[in-house]
């Protein structure tokens, strides 16, 4: 174990700023990148079915109409 | 044997990824989590550089995935010229954003260190301007192919960049060889010892493979959105069950 307290884990040695700087924005890129992703094919399924039940009324409209 | 044609069609393979991802994800977080355990934990201070050399444990894996990530592209790219398959294009377009994002984070943990150990933020070294090269290069493919309407023409163009630009992957891993750079030779290498704590080691080793399975996870998942956004006229993803309400 390298680290006696919180605090001096925090610190890092003095290189804080630096380390958590890059871990801290790695894992933030990371997981905006897997929301966002989440969130493309959600708004695609959305929209695909909303598309789908139009197309399925359409056609129910057509064949009604039919004499 | 497995028939791998069957999976080169985006119907066959829209599930399969489905069933993959959530593998590779949870892999990813365990590997994650055992080597966030030995990066802060186990893995010894350096002599040198204190507690600042621990950026190492997602620099380098990092820009590792940056490089690997593009080759696949171009596996993708020269698999999709040669045998015209439309899979092999999503396949590079789901690839991209996520080898952008390790290429930029190659970077900024680069600068992150940089500044501690060098004093500078950055400097116009030959591995340095490489790999902002590639970084360009993701940028570049993800810019191209979605200027392009007709999804198989940007499938095409996206391949030449993603071809032509592989030449930078070599030039980024020799350029420490190569030139006379201030960026430091490599830790790991194939042919010798590496010039590391056994522990050290292992933690960037942990890191890598939780990247890898991070980016496979990643690109299945967007593989599938781009899947559905470009075949959705097709009849297999009206019958699709998360198609019916």
């Amino acid at each position: 174990m390298n680290w006696g307290s919180a605090s001096e884990f925090f610190a890092m040695g003095g290189y804080g700023l630096y380390v958590w700087g890059s871990f801290g924005v790695t894992f933030a890129a990371l997981l905006v990148e897997a929301l966002l992703t989440r969130k493309r094919l959600a708004d695609t399924r959305r929209l695909l079915r909303r598309e789908l039940a139009a197309d399925r009324e359409a056609l129910t409209e057509h064949a009604s109409r039919r004499p | 044997m497995i028939n791998w044609f069957k999976f080169a069609s985006p119907a066959s393979f829209y599930p399969l990824a489905g069933k993959l991802w959530p593998w590779f994800a949870a892999l990813a977080t365990a590997f994650c989590a055992a080597g966030l355990w030995i990066s802060f934990f186990v893995a010894p201070t350096d002599f040198q550089q204190g507690e600042g050399y621990r950026i190492i444990f997602i620099h380098v894996p990092a820009s590792w995935m940056s490089m690997f990530i593009y080759c696949v592209m171009a596996f993708w790219a020269a698999i999709g010229i040669t045998f015209n398959t439309r899979l092999s294009g999503m396949m590079s377009a789901a690839l991209a954003p996520t080898g952008a994002l390790f290429a930029f984070l190659s970077l900024w943990t680069g600068a992150l260190w940089g500044k501690p150990m060098w004093g500078a933020w950055w400097v116009w070294d030959a591995r340095l301007t490489s790999e902002l090269i590639l970084f360009f290069l993701y940028l570049g493919y993800i810019a191209l192919t979605s200027a392009i309407d007709d999804p198989r023409r940007a499938d095409k163009a996206g391949a030449i960049v993603a071809l032509v630009g592989v030449v930078n992957v070599p030039i980024i891993y020799f350029s420490v060889k190569w030139w006379n750079t201030l960026h430091q030779g490599a830790s790991v290498s194939l042919t010798k010892a590496p010039s590391m704590a056994t522990t050290m080691l292992w933690g960037m080793l942990l890191m890598a493979l939780a990247f890898w399975m991070y980016s496979i996870a990643m690109s299945l998942y967007r593989v599938r959105a781009i899947i559905l956004e470009r075949e959705h006229h097709a009849g297999w993803v009206a019958e699709l069950p998360e198609m019916q309400r």
